[in-house]
């Protein structure tokens, strides 16, 4: 077995792009689900807000990448807005209701026949509508280091995209650390509570939705810019569970947690599937017990295993306080 | 401080010694004036005030057996409910139909018959998340803490106040879930004091509060009137209602049945009758 190449796999996958593109789908959730207790089940709806909002205002309107961003952003507001409205006035379920339908529904219009000419129907965009970025890609070389291995191409999105994290990491720990996040972290305890002392809870919801699900759709961005291409299907309900399981796994309501969860399990996945693949293919484990062909499925069930084995043993996640999860169990 | 205390108390007793305890009689200085307040949830009517005036800077008692409409009553003045018909009066201006967080900012804020201290967040923040007007409150000014440190400093000074007063500041720092069910109330109470209000509804404030703690939440709640609040409490027990209120008005099946000083209520054969007479054998019945 050729540890070595397992190591560089699995390192490039912990700090590459999906790692960055689901640490920021998290950071958005975070937002919402970890500081405010809004359920939003439609995160990728906002991924793919932003990702076909680049892709197509560049390929279909020739706008220039800069503007096609804002627009994205504007997008994004505006589906914030449109899911926060009516739902933010009634019970949390509704919003978890409401958001996964219009994640779907997002999805279904990209991949529609109607709109083939424009959105591109089940095979999506490709094109180059991310020139304008890599045009100013520094990197003539890619990184191949023994354990870190990058192409110019995605060095480039990699160093761009952490200090987008970085950058929004800050704003949000300026942000959670001030009374507009005491604010938010008030009403997901009690929202009555937070009435009863004078506070519009409604607007302090819609903003946190917006700027939760704006976070989102930077993910977005960086999803379609590094592939050059967007495909409806990436944009499941897959993409929101596996956002959550990234905040869980690092601990709800924490800044850095996302972070973690999202290069822990990337590493877990890539490094699970790379063992079972040369373990199958060096004979160890025996072709009637698992195939090549299922080792991607496999990897699935084991990372499966291990985050129940987490919720079991560490339910507050990796940088969680147990102490304050108990506090949970109203008493 | 000793001086106008008992001169506020003898305020509001003189302003009831000249008024007649009958259902509905108007007050020399009402805060609240509420007409015709109706609340209906399918064919049950749980509200059902034709009139009512509470004084201003007094202690008002509101009582009545389970299920006399109080609680509906109290989320209906506060915005938490929508009435079927009625309107009332905040300092003369009407606030029926206004939304809650609209009615605290009038000056009227209430605590919760299930206290609702916000559990993950320290004794302290559940403090400083109540001060009115915090510039760090907006967005985009949350972001440069250069503008609102100063008034945050302000702010967990007159927190830490309140605190020492209500003798939770040693528990400043841990979240407000490690409270006892005493504590809690005691915070609520504190909290409610950030807003400044003009008048304090407490909703039922010494359910599950043991005997040394109902002291000095008694002493608490002369306190507020004292400092020149007025204070309207839903209650059951007698005792703390004879003890600290200027004024009791009676509630049974949705409507007032009697009003009057403490004492003459508690002689008061519609009193008797609402909590005993009429339904003492039923008592099986409605504690099911």
């Amino acid at each position: 077995m050729d540890f070595l190449f397992i190591t560089q796999q699995s390192l490039s996958a912990a700090i590459g792009v999906n790692t960055i593109i689901f640490a920021l789908a998290a950071i958005g959730l975070n937002m919402h689900f970890g500081y405010t207790g809004l359920l939003n089940f439609g995160q990728a709806g906002f991924l793919a807000v932003g990702a076909y909002s680049v892709a197509v205002s560049v390929v279909s309107f020739n706008v220039s990448l800069w503007v096609a961003l804002l627009i994205g952003i504007v997008n994004s507001i505006i589906l914030a807005l449109l899911l926060g409205i009516p739902t933010l006035r009634l019970r949390a379920d509704y919003l978890a209701i409401v958001t996964i339908a219009a994640g779907e529904i997002i999805r279904q219009v990209a991949r529609s026949a109607t709109f083939n000419k424009t959105l591109g129907g089940s095979d999506g965009i490709t094109g180059k509508f991310g020139k304008e970025f890599f045009d100013l890609n520094p990197f003539t070389a890619g990184l191949d280091l023994p354990f870190l291995r990058f192409t110019p191409n995605d060095l480039w999105v990699v160093v761009v995209g952490w200090a987008l994290v970085a950058v929004i990491l800050f704003l949000m720990w300026l942000l959670v650390n001030s009374p507009w996040g005491r604010l938010l972290k008030a009403i997901r305890e009690d929202e009555d509570a937070v009435r009863s002392l004078g506070k519009n809870v409604y607007l302090y919801k819609i903003q946190s939705l917006i700027a939760g699900g704006v976070i989102g759709s930077i993910g977005g961005f960086v999803y379609a810019l590094s592939r050059q291409s967007v495909q409806p299907d990436n944009y499941g309900t897959a993409l929101t569970f596996f956002a959550y399981t990234v905040l869980i796994l690092g601990g709800a309501a924490r800044v850095l947690a996302p972070i973690a969860g999202a290069v822990i399990f990337w590493f877990l996945l890539v490094f699970v599937e790379q063992m079972l693949r040369q373990a199958v293919s060096a004979g160890y484990i025996p072709e009637w017990l698992i195939g090549v062909n299922q080792v991607g499925q496999i990897r699935f069930m084991l990372v499966g295993l291990g985050l129940m084995m987490l919720m079991i043993f560490r339910p507050q996640g990796i940088f969680g306080d147990r102490k304050e999860l108990a506090l949970d169990a109203r008493a | 401080m000793h001086a106008p205390k008992s001169n506020f108390k003898e305020q509001a007793q003189a302003a009831f010694a000249s008024i007649s305890a009958v259902p509905g009689i108007a007050k020399p200085d009402p805060i609240i004036i509420a007409n015709n307040v109706r609340r209906q949830f399918g064919g049950l009517t749980a509200v059902n005030v034709e009139h009512v005036e509470i004084q201003r800077g007094s202690i008002t008692a509101l009582i009545g057996p389970n299920g006399a409409g109080k609680t509906t009553f109290f989320n209906l003045l506060t915005g938490f409910d929508t009435v079927n018909e009625g309107n009332w009066t905040l300092n003369g201006e009407q606030i029926s139909g206004t939304p809650p967080h609209k009615v605290a900012r009038k000056g009227m804020v209430r605590t919760f018959q299930l206290t609702k201290a916000l559990f993950r967040l320290s004794v302290l923040d559940n403090m400083r998340l109540a001060a009115r007007h915090q510039r760090g409150e907006s967005f985009i000014r949350g972001l440069f803490p250069a503008i609102w440190k100063k008034q945050e400093a302000e702010i967990t000074a007159q927190a830490e106040e309140l605190l020492t007063r209500f003798k939770l500041i040693d528990k400043k720092n841990d979240f407000a879930a490690a409270l006892s069910g005493g504590q809690r109330k005691l915070l609520e109470m504190a909290r409610a004091l950030m807003v400044n209000p003009e008048i304090v509804m407490l909703d039922e404030p010494m359910a599950g509060v043991n005997p040394a703690l109902k002291q000095s939440l008694l002493g608490h709640i002369k306190d507020l009137r004292d400092d020149g609040m007025t204070v309207l409490f839903v209650e059951h027990d007698m005792d703390m209602v004879r003890d600290i209120s200027d004024w009791v008005i009676v509630m049974a099946e949705g409507k007032i049945v009697a009003e009057g000083t403490p004492d003459s209520v508690m002689g008061n054969q519609a009193v008797i009758d609402a909590y005993l007479g009429a339904h003492h054998d039923l008592s099986l019945e409605e504690g099911r």
